[in-house]
């Protein structure tokens, strides 16, 4: 299992990567939502891939924290999930005004000479 | 009164009266000069009756702790040096007010005046008062601020403008290196306490760093002090009002400077090198301020120069490292304060009266306003140090130590004539001041008729030529206890013993008076009758000067800057992505290199043949979205689409259903927005596209494509050799420990959510919040390309098939296609509602929360836009999602602000429990109503975003 995540954090990383060198705007848009995805899997990762364990006590009251996955990337990434739906929203808002100023969906508002 | 609430009390005053004169009515003179006025009368009788604690030598002090763990407290402390200046800037605060209500104009808006000028006198007397080196240099550039937006008062003049920024960027920067000087200063004493830095002096002159400390601390004061080379900023700031000028460019904040050379004189001075800088700048000031003043136009110009030469003189003095010098240095600070605030005032009221304060033009002025008149010859009298007034004395003073003060023989003698050079100068042009304004025949084309202004526009300067002659007359009975205090201050045990009379006997200061009185005379005469006027330019052409070097810096610095940036940086995003992927693959690797990459010891987890199908959707799907997303934007969106459910996946699989949740929730809005944002993108087809084929365009595909491959090649490394390692505690235990007993919660990750890092989770919904809001009012704004204002063919051909052209209100159903959707996802809301509701509340004990509930409500809501159409749903319901957001940071922010009631911290979480009937136990806890602020503020923030994009369809042609 550890390989096959692992793998698919480095085909998401580096299909995001490829789109966000691209240099139309809606590349660089489904880019970073590729690249997102890479990085919170990655940072999600770092308390270890265990299966079945939800961090949810039982009614027992008794936490054992070996007894289940790590709360702590699972806290951080949540929020970032959320955030990056509106930074993505922020960014589609500003690369679409900008074609409507510019004419044209290249990321430097120019078609490159 | 306590004496130390008297000091608190002398600095807090103008402050609190700054900020009332602010919000006074614009057209409040009265109302306004009372309060600055009585502000002013108070700290000078708080200073007054503090003189008899000072005079038995005891030094009221005032403390509190600011920053202790950096050994810093904020202290006032008032000992005599400190009471002679606090009485002199509260006093002359007192009178300049008075003459200020009279000066400004009914149109000059008078709250920002006295709120600046309160702001300024007790951001002096924080200096004057300051006990801690570093306070006092926050006070000192709080006078630089005030002095620019005082200079800068009539602010739609260019000269103001430009007045006020030299001013500025020059005390400003000076005060930068008075900060670098006084750290250092604090270092080697050991404390930034001034008692314990003066009594430190012996340490400080022997130790390595005491030459560059010096310069910086000189760097400081001489900017301040307007001396040269830096004098060049006085001059301009003369574009301010005249009583600014009369209060912080004469009487007090250029004292600043000398008043801290004298302040840390038991300090720094008794070395050569003191002698040598300290002196040079003076003496240089001395002599190029009076000769100077000698060709200037305007009448503000010959003060400022004389200014400058008067500040030049203090400094001569304060640099000879003699005590009776110093005497001389202080009481020549408030010799000048007096009859140069005087001078200041009478060129304000010939100017507000006569229209005008060009030398060139003024004449004779004394047969229309006699008492101005008499008033400024008094002054300037005493400037040009006629004896009988207090200017005599303190220059003659100066001329008996000019004399004793240098070593050697070029200075034995150089020093005394350059000071009755300057003694000769001096008299020249304060003799032009008098002479050309106020006698001679009177001036006929001037602006206005002049006459005398109302009486208590002369009553401050009258008041301070009074005050020049009782100096003047009996320096001993007047002055002379309150000097004589100042000094012993500063000098502690070894006092000098020093007459205060105005006869000494005719001595040699006394025949270099005279020299200098009576060339003075001739040069004046000689310049008279030859009809050398005023030019208006310095008679000396140096090869270099302040102002020249100051403006060829200015435009140094931007060109640098733009240099800087044309080189280092570029205006491209592509570069500049590479570099960034680049520069992180090179940090990352390099510690990893190191150290190696090789598999941990965990033990495997077995594979599971079931993952393995989404899997490989997932990674398709990612390759898929990559390589059709310049052409094929619907099939990458879907693809895309694909990665997040596989993403999705792997969190439920791997124990994270919160994350599982959001993720699949986030996937929809995702998708949506998208959808929405396709339309206003331009047709791209592949076969036309002419820059596949090119080399140069086929080399960056390739370089890209490494990148992409090096990188997520690396990463999956990375991750393999950290999922491969054996579990970090970490803080795990921490927050599975207290998630029941101190959170109240099962789902531990709710609880650190809502509780443990609540204020983390109220800043990003605030995030959210301002981002939906950003992108509400730049849609607002938008306006789309020209060819994509036209239907999208889809929509026309279904038009076309339903006939339904116009949008009707009273329909029942969405006409068209959608209509039997339209009743599913109608019937759909209230469930949604419900399910969005129940994930809320369950939050706490099971997966669920604030967030998915929110983004499952959005999702209901954004439904029935996208089946019925937006004007359909809107006729029937108003969503308003910005009260949404409004209302879900204000419960979140007063879940927050609940626990202050009960005393305990920002967000701190309590519950209850009670029974109710039918119910049962009830447990409500205020985290639950910051997750229904979370829960808020996602649905409206999601919903406001997604609708003002979706209504941008609704853009007609001419918004092209």
């Amino acid at each position: 299992m550890e390989a096959l995540v692992s793998v698919a954090i480095g085909i998401l990383c580096g299909s995001g990567l490829w789109l966000l060198l691209r240099p139309r705007t809606f590349q660089v848009i489904v880019g970073l939502a590729l690249l997102s995805y890479a990085v919170n899997l990655f940072i999600f990762c770092m308390g270890r891939l265990v299966i079945g364990r939800a961090p949810i006590i039982g009614t027992d009251g008794v936490a054992d924290p070996a007894a289940f996955a790590d709360p702590v990337p699972q806290a951080l990434v949540l929020t970032a999930i959320v955030i990056g739906f509106a930074t993505t929203a922020l960014l589609l808002v500003v690369l679409l005004a900008a074609r409507g100023l510019t004419g044209t969906d290249h990321v430097d508002g120019r078609e490159s000479g | 009164m306590e004496s130390s609430l008297a000091l608190a009390l002398i600095v807090l005053l103008p402050f609190a009266g700054s900020l009332a004169a602010a919000f006074l009515p614009s057209n409040a003179r009265n109302a306004e000069a009372w309060l600055a006025g009585l502000i002013a009368l108070a700290c000078t009788a708080l200073a007054l009756a503090l003189y008899g604690q000072v005079a038995a030598g005891g030094v009221p002090r005032f403390t509190l702790p600011w920053l202790p763990q950096a050994g810093l407290e904020f202290k006032l402390r008032m000992d005599g040096f400190a009471w002679l200046f606090t009485l002199l800037v509260s006093l002359m605060g007192a009178l300049v007010v008075i003459y200020a209500r009279y000066y400004l104009s009914p149109q000059d808006p008078a709250p920002r005046f006295f709120a600046f000028l309160l702001a300024f006198m007790g951001s002096m007397l924080g200096i004057v008062l300051s006990g801690n080196l570093v306070q006092l240099v926050v006070f000192w550039e709080l006078t630089s601020f005030s002095s620019f937006m005082l200079i800068a008062y009539w602010y739609h003049r260019v000269e103001a403008r430009q007045g006020a920024r030299m001013a500025l960027t020059v005390t400003a920067g000076g005060g930068f290196c008075l900060l670098a000087g006084v750290i250092m200063l604090g270092t080697i004493a050991g404390s930034y306490d001034l008692e314990r830095v003066l009594a430190a002096g012996d340490a400080v002159r022997a130790h390595p760093w005491y030459p560059a400390l010096l310069v910086l601390v000189l760097l400081g004061a001489l900017t301040k002090s307007a001396q040269f080379p830096f004098h060049f900023w006085l001059p301009h700031a003369m574009a301010a009002p005249t009583p600014v000028s009369a209060y912080l460019h004469s009487a007090t904040m250029v004292k600043a400077g000398v008043f801290l050379l004298a302040r840390l004189w038991p300090v720094l001075a008794g070395t050569d090198l003191w002698f040598a800088l300290v002196c040079g700048a003076g003496l240089a000031s001395l002599l190029f301020g009076a000769a100077a003043a000698l060709y200037q136009r305007d009448m503000k110009g010959v003060l400022a120069y004389s200014t400058i030469s008067h500040l030049g003189l203090i400094t001569l003095l304060l640099g000879m490292n003699s005590p009776l010098a110093l005497v001389a240095a202080v009481f020549h600070m408030l010799n000048h304060a007096t009859f140069k605030a005087t001078l200041f005032m009478a060129a304000g009221i010939v100017d507000h009266e006569a229209g005008t304060r060009d030398l060139r033009r003024l004449n004779g002025l004394a047969r229309a306003m006699p008492i101005t008149a008499t008033i400024a010859t008094v002054a300037a009298a005493a400037m040009a140090g006629v004896p009988l007034l207090n200017g005599f004395i303190s220059k003659e003073m100066f001329f008996a130590e000019a004399i004793f003060a240098g070593e050697g023989r070029p200075l034995r003698i150089g020093l005394p004539a350059l000071a009755t050079l300057a003694g000769v100068f001096s008299v020249a042009y304060s003799l032009r001041f008098v002479h050309q304004v106020f006698f001679g025949p009177l001036a006929r084309d001037l602006p206005r008729a002049p006459h005398e202004p109302t009486r208590w526009m002369l009553l401050p300067g009258a008041l301070l030529v009074l005050a020049c002659l009782l100096v003047g007359i009996f320096p001993a009975r007047t002055v002379g206890p309150g000097l004589s205090l100042a000094v012993a201050s500063i000098l502690g045990e070894d006092m000098p013993r020093y007459s205060l009379v105005v006869w000494h006997g005719f001595t040699l200061p006394f025949l270099m008076s005279a020299i200098a009185l009576v060339g003075g005379v001739c040069l004046y005469l000689q310049r008279y009758f030859h009809g050398q006027q005023a030019t208006g330019n310095a008679p000396l052409r140096l090869p270099f000067s302040g102002r020249r070097l100051f403006d060829m810096l200015i435009v140094a610095m931007h060109r640098t800057a733009e240099r800087m940036v044309r080189f280092a940086s570029s205006r491209r995003l592509q570069p500049q992505l590479f570099l960034i992927v680049c520069m992180a693959l090179a940090v990352g690797a390099l510690p990893l290199l190191a150290r190696g990459l090789a598999r941990g010891a965990a033990p495997p987890t077995p594979v599971d043949p079931v993952y393995l199908l989404p899997w490989l959707m997932g990674c398709a799907c990612a390759v898929g979205a990559a390589v059709q997303a310049k052409f094929h934007r619907l099939a990458a969106l879907i693809m895309l689409g694909g990665a997040g459910l596989f993403t999705a996946l792997s969190f439920a699989w791997f124990s994270a259903p919160d994350l599982a949740l959001t993720q699949v929730a986030v996937e929809v809005v995702t998708l949506v927005l998208l959808l929405l944002g396709l339309r206003w993108l331009p047709r791209r087809i592949e076969l036309d596209d002419p820059d596949r084929r090119t080399r140069r365009a086929r080399t960056r595909r390739a370089r890209d494509l490494v990148i992409a491959i090096v990188v997520g090649g690396a990463l999956a490394a990375l991750s393999y050799a950290m999922l491969t390692r054996p579990r970090v505690a970490g803080l795990a235990r921490f927050f599975a420990d207290r998630a029941l007993p101190e959170g109240g919660g099962h789902n531990v990750v709710n609880v650190i959510l809502v509780d443990f890092r609540g204020f983390d989770t109220f800043g990003e919904i605030t995030v959210v919040a301002i981002v939906a809001l950003t992108v509400y009012a730049l849609l607002r704004r938008f306006r789309p390309a020209p060819e994509s204002v036209e239907l999208p063919r889809a929509q026309k051909e279904a038009i076309e098939l339903s006939g339904v052209r116009a949008f009707d209100p009273q329909a029942r159903l969405p006409a068209g296609d959608l209509m039997i959707p339209a009743v599913l996802v109608r019937l759909l809301l209230p469930m949604a509602g419900l399910v969005a509701i129940y994930l809320l509340l369950r939050g706490h004990d099971a997966p669920g929360g604030g967030f998915v509930g929110g983004l499952v409500m959005a999702i209901a809501l954004i439904t029935q836009y996208m089946v019925g159409g937006a004007m359909w749903v809107e006729w029937r319901m108003r969503v308003h999602p910005q009260y949404w957001v409004a209302l879900g940071l204000l419960a979140a922010g007063g879940a927050g602000m609940l626990a202050w009631a009960l005393g305990r911290p920002f967000l701190a979480s309590f519950d209850w429990h009670f029974a109710l009937p039918l119910v049962g136990e009830v447990h409500l806890a205020s985290v639950l109503l910051f997750d229904i602020g979370v829960y808020l503020v996602v649905v409206g923030a999601t919903s406001l975003m997604l609708v003002a994009l979706a209504h941008q369809s609704f853009r007609s042609p001419r918004g092209a």
